[in-house]
C-alpha cells in the first residue's frame, strides 16, 4: 500500500502531513488569500479550501508573476503549506518554494498529482529527494 | 550551481552583507531551478513600494531595510541596504496622491508609498510606477539579458523587443538589482526560445480589440509555450502587441511569441521554430474568434455599467489621444465613471497636449502609477465594469468580485456615455 517516490530536491528538509492535491495549476495573485490560506480564484477545483498545514500537490504555477511573493506572505503569516510537491517547473513556483521556505521536491518519477489523494499521508525528506504515501485508511 | 570566482566572493560576503543575501537567494533559487550558472543583467524591472499589509508591519518593525530584506532578499538578517547595482526601476504600485479623494484606497497607503518612493529612489531605484516600463524609455537591446518582473512586460521584452528574461518574481529581482546576476535558465537559453505551436490566422486581425482576442485565444491554445502566429494580421503598433501579450500571458502564461516578418527573433515562420519542424497549424478563424468574445464576456449579465476602465496595460500617449477623441464633447452618464491608467511620465505629456482637460470636460479622469486590480479598487458601490483590456476582463471579476464587459474603446465610451452596455461582435 505504501508508495515511495524518488525526485529532484527543490527546497530541502523533511515534512509529513495529509496531502491536499490539486489537479489544476494554482495562481497566486489573484489565487490565493495569504491570510488565510485559501484558494480564491473562482473556478478552481479547491476554492474555498485551504493549503495550511497540508502537504500541498499540485501541476504547477499560473498567471501573474506575483506568485512567489503572494506564497512568501503565507509563510510570513503562518498559513503556509508544510511542504509541496510538484509537477512542472517553472520560475513562478521554483521562486515560490523558495521563499515559502519548506521542503519541496519536484521531477518525480510518477506524477505526484495522480498517484496522491487528498487525505493521504505524505512524508517528504527533500533532502534525499525521498516521497513516501500512505493512501488514507490504509494500515 | 557553478558560481564564478566573483559570485562566490559576493556570496562569502566580500561586497557586504545585504548582497550577500542577495547572492544566498540566488542561489536557492538556481538550485530549485537545477539551473548550472548565473548570467549578468543591467536591467531590473521588480517592485518594492507597492504597500501591503505585511510590509506596513515590517517597515514599523525596522523601516525599509527591513522590508526590502524580508521581501526583496527572502533574509532574516539585519541588512543595511546598499545603492542599487545595476539599473533597477519600480513597476505598477498602489494608487498615489493623484487619486486621493476619488479612488476608495487607504490614505495609509498612499503615504506609506510616498515614504517607500523616498526611501527607493536615494537607493538608485528608478520611480517609474508602471507595468510598461518600455512606454517610458526602458528599453533594453534585443539580445539582452535582463530580470523583469510583471507578466505583461515579460511577454513584451522577450517578443518584441528580443531581450532576454524570464517572468522573475519580487525577490529574484530584488536580488539582481543588488548583484546584476540572474539563474541562466529558460528564455536566456536560445534553444528554449524557438517556437512550439503554429496559429493561422484566417479572419482579418486589424485593430486593438482583434489583436487583444487574438491574445485571449492564443494563450487559452498554448499555456506556457511559445507560439507563432501567421496569416490576415496587419502590421501591429505597439499598442496592439501590448494588448496580444498581455491577454495571452492572462488565459495561458505566454512569456515568449514570434510574428514572424514582425518580431525581431523571428524574419520567416522557419526561422521562428528554429531546428525544429514547423508544426501544423492550429487555425483562428470566426468560430475561434466568436468563442473567444464569448468566454470573455461570459462574466457579464447585467447591462447597467458602472465603471469603465481603460489603460490596462498603461494605456500610451496615443490610447489616450484616442480616448480623447472619443470623448470630445460628450459627457459621462451620471452613474457611471470612467477610468484611464497612464504611465505619470505619459500623463505630463497629456496633460500638456490638452488631453486630459477634453476626458476631465467628459467627466472621465486619467489616474498614474496603479490599476484597479493591483490595488483592489474600484468607484464605490460598482457591480458592472466594462473595459477594452483582455486582461483586466480576467482578472478583475475574481478581484472584486464584478461583473465584466469586453469590448472596444467605442463600446466602452457609449457604456461610460449612456450608462449601458450595448457591445458585440462584429464582423464575423
Amino acid at each position: 500500500m505504501r508508495l515511495i517516490l524518488h525526485g529532484r530536491t527543490v527546497v530541502p528538509g523533511v515534512a509529513e502531513g495529509e496531502a491536499l492535491v490539486s489537479h489544476q495549476t494554482i495562481s497566486g495573485w489573484g489565487g490565493i488569500d495569504p491570510a488565510t490560506g485559501t484558494i480564491i480564484e473562482r473556478r478552481h477545483e479547491l476554492c474555498g479550501q485551504s493549503f495550511a498545514g497540508k502537504i500541498l500537490v499540485f501541476p504547477g504555477a499560473k498567471g501573474s508573476s506575483g506568485w512567489s511573493g503572494f506564497f512568501q506572505a503565507t509563510r510570513l503569516m503562518g498559513t503556509a503549506p508544510l511542504g509541496m510537491l510538484y509537477t512542472v517547473t517553472t520560475t513562478k513556483v521554483a521562486l515560490g518554494a523558495v521563499v515559502t521556505r519548506v521542503p519541496t521536491v519536484t521531477d518525480l518519477d510518477r506524477d505526484p498529482v495522480k498517484v496522491i489523494n487528498t487525505g493521504d499521508w505524505v512524508r517528504i525528506d527533500a533532502d534525499h529527494g525521498i516521497v513516501e504515501v500512505v493512501p488514507a485508511g490504509a494500515e | 550551481m557553478r558560481l564564478t570566482d566573483d559570485e562566490k566572493a559576493m556570496l562569502d560576503g566580500a561586497e557586504g552583507p545585504a548582497v550577500a543575501a542577495a547572492m544566498d537567494l540566488l542561489v536557492r533559487y538556481g538550485e530549485a531551478l537545477d539551473c548550472e550558472r548565473l548570467c549578468d543583467v543591467r536591467n531590473v524591472a521588480g517592485t518594492m513600494t507597492q504597500p501591503s499589509p505585511v510590509k506596513a508591519k515590517l517597515v514599523a518593525e525596522g523601516g525599509w531595510d527591513r522590508a526590502f530584506a524580508v521581501i526583496n532578499l527572502d533574509s532574516d538578517e539585519d541588512l543595511e541596504i546598499p545603492q542599487m547595482r545595476v539599473a533597477t526601476c519600480q513597476l505598477q504600485q498602489g494608487f498615489s496622491g493623484d487619486a486621493a479623494g476619488i479612488v476608495p484606497y487607504p490614505e495609509q497607503f498612499v503615504r506609506l508609498q510616498d515614504d517607500a518612493e523616498a526611501f527607493y529612489g536615494r537607493k538608485g531605484v528608478t520611480i517609474l510606477a508602471t507595468c510598461t516600463p518600455y512606454q517610458v524609455g526602458n528599453l533594453p537591446v534585443r539580445g539582452e539579458h535582463v530580470a523583469w518582473m510583471e507578466s505583461s512586460a515579460v511577454v513584451y521584452a522577450n517578443s518584441v523587443l528580443g531581450a532576454r528574461t524570464n517572468c522573475e518574481g519580487t525577490a529574484s529581482t530584488g536580488a539582481a538589482s543588488l548583484t546584476g546576476k540572474i539563474p541562466c535558465w529558460g528564455n536566456h537559453l536560445t534553444q528554449n526560445r524557438y517556437g512550439t505551436h503554429l496559429v493561422d490566422v484566417r479572419v482579418p486581425v486589424r485593430d486593438f480589440f482583434d489583436w487583444g482576442l487574438l491574445g485571449y485565444f492564443v494563450g487559452e491554445l498554448v499555456e506556457e509555450a511559445r507560439p507563432v502566429v501567421v496569416g490576415d494580421l496587419a502590421v501591429p503598433e505597439l499598442e496592439d502587441l501590448k494588448h496580444f501579450g498581455a491577454a495571452a500571458a492572462s488565459s495561458g502564461g505566454v512569456e515568449l511569441y514570434h510574428i514572424p516578418g514582425v518580431t525581431p527573433e523571428a524574419p520567416t515562420v522557419q526561422a521562428a521554430f528554429g531546428p525544429r519542424p514547423v508544426p501544423e497549424a492550429v487555425p483562428y478563424g470566426p468560430r475561434e474568434r466568436r468563442r473567444t468574445y464569448e468566454a470573455l464576456n461570459s462574466q457579464g449579465q447585467h447591462t447597467e455599467v458602472d465603471f469603465v476602465l481603460l489603460g490596462c496595460p498603461h494605456a500610451s500617449i496615443e490610447q489616450v489621444r484616442r480616448a480623447a477623441k472619443a470623448l470630445d464633447g460628450r459627457r459621462l452618464n451620471s452613474g457611471t465613471q470612467m477610468w484611464i491608467m497612464v504611465p505619470r511620465a505619459l500623463k505630463a505629456v497629456a496633460d500638456r497636449s490638452g488631453y486630459t482637460e477634453v476626458i476631465e470636460r467628459a467627466g472621465a479622469r486619467l489616474f498614474t502609477d496603479s490599476c484597479p486590480a493591483m490595488s483592489r479598487a474600484a468607484p464605490p458601490g460598482t457591480k458592472v465594469f466594462a473595459t477594452d483590456s483582455a486582461k483586466q476582463a480576467h482578472y478583475l471579476p475574481a478581484i472584486l468580485g464584478i461583473e465584466a464587459w469586453f469590448g472596444t474603446l467605442e463600446d466602452c465610451v457609449e457604456a461610460a456615455v449612456t450608462g449601458r452596455w450595448a457591445g458585440e461582435l462584429r464582423c464575423d
